[in-house]
């Protein structure tokens, strides 16, 4: 098989993914710019393709920014963008606390175990996303788990269920494994030598993690902080089935203007910022996904 | 790296497992719970699996389940295994760019971008929402994770085998089919199983564009779950944990013993 024959098989797929992935997001765009109406689809203006040109103009002339400048002034929509960002920024923050050192430890093992342990690993995100979720839910309500065993021993209880730190939670329990392995995959090829040639240089320890390790470790870094940033910044199920009515996240906006005030123009437009500011996450990703695939 | 594990290194990742696993199988022992209320162990029993026989609405939801899972599945795996072929093989085509860059943001754009996005073609098609359009849009979430899958392990693989059974006569469609297919079955393989667990597990697509009589399972867990915390959730989800675990622990045995 030359390559010139291979290439054809890039029609396929290339054909699906236009049809199904980048022909929409121009609908979605188009829609943002259209204005609410009580009718089915529940929107306009809609194109008539049977009045030619003019039916064009007219479609084109009913377009307008109007859905943005809504969402500009009004507070809900900075707030939710804003509380996204920060929550998904503050979940990869503690992603990469918590995920580093278990990558780390993993990589120190031999090698049987560590095959052993990045199946343990693997294995909860082959489970369903909604049914790990809802597993905290038992843990975290009022009359739950947590708060029975933390009056077992004698502490007053937690009310944690539908607030900020429950989402938080739920993000960093949920995207573990996404920063744990690209971190582990750094971290497992690099050359042992070099930590044992910078002690023997005098370095302690620390000073060896921090000047050979931890750089050597950066593209894991990135990689992982992408792969768990740029989901969660769109997330709905955790803050819909964690956090309480004042924890307001992009993806839970979307699906209520949407599914509740069946406001699509609106619904169009959040989706559009929000794709506008992972764009550049996006980017960024796509440039090193080579180191990502392994 | 490896080396000799610290006494730090083994805590760091035994709490790692326990905060992974605890809640899971918290949720496991509490589907075997006689009480309704989850800090009450009321003895052990199976009603709970038992009302999940009567329950007709959740049998259907999982048998629409199995059937958009399969055929996504297979779609994304055929599509995505030709389009890890022209992103391995194909050399510098025009177009390159723009296919692996729409593969990649596929795998972390948020889901609910996909789906709405994805309802509104369908809206715009006139094509009613239902079994199809679940079962299209599932395919083309998979047909991304599929890619990379039989990307990875089609870099791997050694092309001179291919050359030799050309040079030995073969065509080069043939050398395909006899040499390079079956090295690459078990990443093929793996492809379609990511990909049927993505459609298994997926809520927010399936909302977006599914329609009358084509619940899916999440769809009718999450209708369920909102309604508060409920023992026979606990039950279905530990048959589907069940299952999965022994797909992935089987796999991953077979492999193992392949190495060795």
């Amino acid at each position: 098989m030359k390559p010139d024959r291979s290439r054809l098989a890039a029609l396929a797929p290339a054909l699906w993914l236009a049809v199904f992935f980048a022909f929409p997001f121009l609908l979605v765009a188009k829609l943002s710019l259209s204005d609410m109406a009580l009718a089915m689809p529940p929107y306009g203006p809609t194109l008539d393709w049977g009045r030619g040109l003019t039916g064009l103009r007219e479609f084109l002339a009913g377009l307008d920014f109007e859905t943005y400048a809504r969402l500009k002034d009004d507070r809900l929509y900075l707030d939710a963008y804003l509380s996204s960002l920060w929550l998904a920024g503050l979940g990869t923050a503690i992603l990469l606390l918590v995920g580093y050192p278990i990558a780390y430890g993993i990589a120190r093992c031999p090698p049987a175990a560590q095959r052993l342990l990045v199946m343990a690993v693997i294995l909860p995100f082959w489970t369903s996303f909604l049914i790990r979720v809802y597993a905290w839910i038992a843990i975290l309500k009022p009359a739950g788990l947590l708060n029975a065993a933390l009056g077992a021993v004698g502490l007053p209880p937690v009310n944690l269920l539908n607030t900020e730190t429950a989402v938080v939670l739920g993000l960093v329990y949920a995207y573990l494994p996404f920063m744990v392995l690209p971190l582990y995959a750094v971290l497992e090829r690099q050359d042992p030598h070099l930590v044992e040639a910078a002690r023997n240089l005098g370095a302690t320890p620390a000073q060896a993690f921090w000047r050979v390790t931890f750089p050597i470790s950066l593209p894991g870094v990135a990689a992982g902080a992408l792969l768990c940033f740029i989901p969660m910044a769109g997330e709905f199920v955790i803050p819909d089935l964690l956090g309480g009515s004042e924890t307001l996240m992009l993806g839970r906006v979307i699906w209520t203007e949407f599914f509740a005030n069946r406001d699509w123009p609106a619904a169009s437009a959040v989706a559009i910022v929000l794709l506008a500011t992972l764009l550049v996450p996006i980017l960024i990703f796509e440039r090193q996904p080579g180191k990502l695939l392994r | 790296m490896n080396g000799r594990p610290s006494a730090f290194n083994l805590a760091a990742v035994g709490l790692g497992l326990a905060f992974l696993y605890a809640p899971i199988v918290l949720l496991v022992l509490y589907s075997f719970n006689d009480s309704r209320l989850v800090t009450v162990w009321g003895g052990f029993s199976t009603r709970w699996y038992g009302a999940l026989l009567r329950d007709r609405q959740m049998q259907d939801a999982i048998w629409t389940t199995l059937r958009v899972g399969t055929i996504a599945a297979t779609l994304a795996t055929l599509v995505g295994t030709l389009a890890a072929v022209a992103l391995v093989r194909g050399g510098r085509f025009k177009g390159r760019t723009g296919l692996a860059g729409m593969i990649y943001a596929t795998l972390v754009l948020p889901e609910i971008i996909l789906g709405l996005s994805l309802l509104l073609l369908f809206v715009a098609a006139g094509l009613p929402r239902g079994f199809w359009t679940v079962t299209l849009s599932h395919a083309t979430l998979g047909l991304a994770y599929a890619t990379v899958v039989v990307q990875a392990r089609l870099m791997q693989f050694d092309r001179s085998l291919e050359e030799a059974a050309q040079d030995l006569g073969r065509a080069p469609w043939q050398a395909f089919l006899t040499v390079t297919l079956p090295n690459i079955a078990p990443a093929i393989a793996a492809a379609w199983m990511l990909a049927f667990t993505l459609s298994m597990d997926d809520l927010v697509i399936a909302s977006f564009t599914s329609g009358p009589g084509a619940t899916t399972l999440p769809m009718r867990l999450y209708s369920q779950v909102r309604l508060g915390v409920n023992p026979e959730i606990n039950a279905v989800s530990t048959i589907l944990i069940g299952l999965v675990a022994t797909a992935v622990i089987g796999a991953y045995l077979v492999q193992q013993r392949r190495r060795t």
